[in-house]
């Protein structure tokens, strides 16, 4: 495994879809290699950061619509 | 009989799936970007999400359910009332596009600011934009993988695409995404505007060739 083939494969990594043999030897490359490992945990950090940021307050007057319209009878269908 | 079994769904509904709101909440604007639109796109979820209840199985998963019907109510109804705006699809990018691009900040400043410090200082609103930019598809495959965390498969089955389409869409979506944390970043000042080293694309082959 070298950086070329480690940061090809980042995305691949971080969401869990290779296999135990690929994930081990980037385990390994990035043990041995800090730039590498450097930036996968700025990917990590990015998507932490991506998730928290992107949080919205459900407006007071939606959530009364949909309670609302939730608690009448369904219409016939 | 059948009234009393629906009247015990409708509940076991609303207490099910109202937890939701606030994540499809978010995802909507995302989509419309627009919050008058999201409401409404919301609330149209919830309605039809109620309506359909009786098909949903147990022991399925109620988010994605709600998500794959609130992605499929935007493409139906909320898209196409609008024009679309520009959907640039930018080159492709090196790996680790912002992170060589903090990390060439950092090696110039005196005060060493770590990446990800720099990343944590870029406020809500500039990070919604930077997603909200993306050409739809992107956004979508975005939003769904690393916002709310779905797996490819459940991406898959929400956009109702392969699993082959959903990995490059992230791929490309998640590289366009950095680009436009970068450019905003300086835009508007929050990341420090000292020389960047020209990216380095022999960087990237150096070790493999």
């Amino acid at each position: 495994m070298d950086c070329d083939k480690a940061s090809y494969r980042v995305y691949r990594y971080l969401d869990g879809q290779l296999t135990v043999w690929r994930r081990w030897t980037i385990r390994r490359h990035l043990d041995r290699c800090p730039p590498c490992a450097q930036g996968f945990d700025f990917e990590i950090e990015l998507r932490q950061v991506l998730s928290m940021k992107c949080r919205d307050e459900v407006p007071p007057e939606l959530q009364r619509r949909i309670a609302e319209a939730l608690g009448e009878p369904l219409p016939p269908d | 009989m059948g009234t009393l079994v629906r009247m015990a769904d409708q509940a076991r509904f609303a207490e099910l799936a109202m937890p939701y709101m606030s994540p499809l909440y978010s995802a909507a604007l995302r989509m419309t970007r627009n919050p008058s639109d999201a409401e409404d796109l919301v609330q149209e979820t919830y309605l039809r999400a109620y309506r359909g209840f009786g098909g949903f199985k147990d022991g399925t998963n109620l988010k994605a359910w709600l998500y794959k019907i609130l992605t499929n109510t935007f493409i139906n109804s909320y898209r196409a009332k609008k024009r679309r705006p520009d959907e640039v699809d930018l080159d492709d990018t090196e790996d680790f596009y912002l992170f060589r691009r903090l990390g060439g900040l950092e090696a110039a400043e005196a005060g060493r600011t770590p990446e990800t410090e720099v990343l944590d200082s870029i406020p809500d609103e500039v990070v919604k934009e930077a997603l909200e930019v993306l050409p739809e598809q992107f956004r979508m495959a975005v939003l769904l993988a690393d916002v709310e965390g779905f797996s490819y498969k459940e991406i898959a089955e929400i956009m109702d695409v392969p699993i082959g389409t959903v990995m490059s869409r992230l791929h490309r979506g998640r590289k366009q995404l950095q680009q436009r944390l970068w450019e905003f970043g300086r835009e508007r000042g929050l990341i420090p505007t000292v020389p960047v080293p020209a990216p380095a694309p022999e960087a990237a082959g150096q070790a493999g060739g």
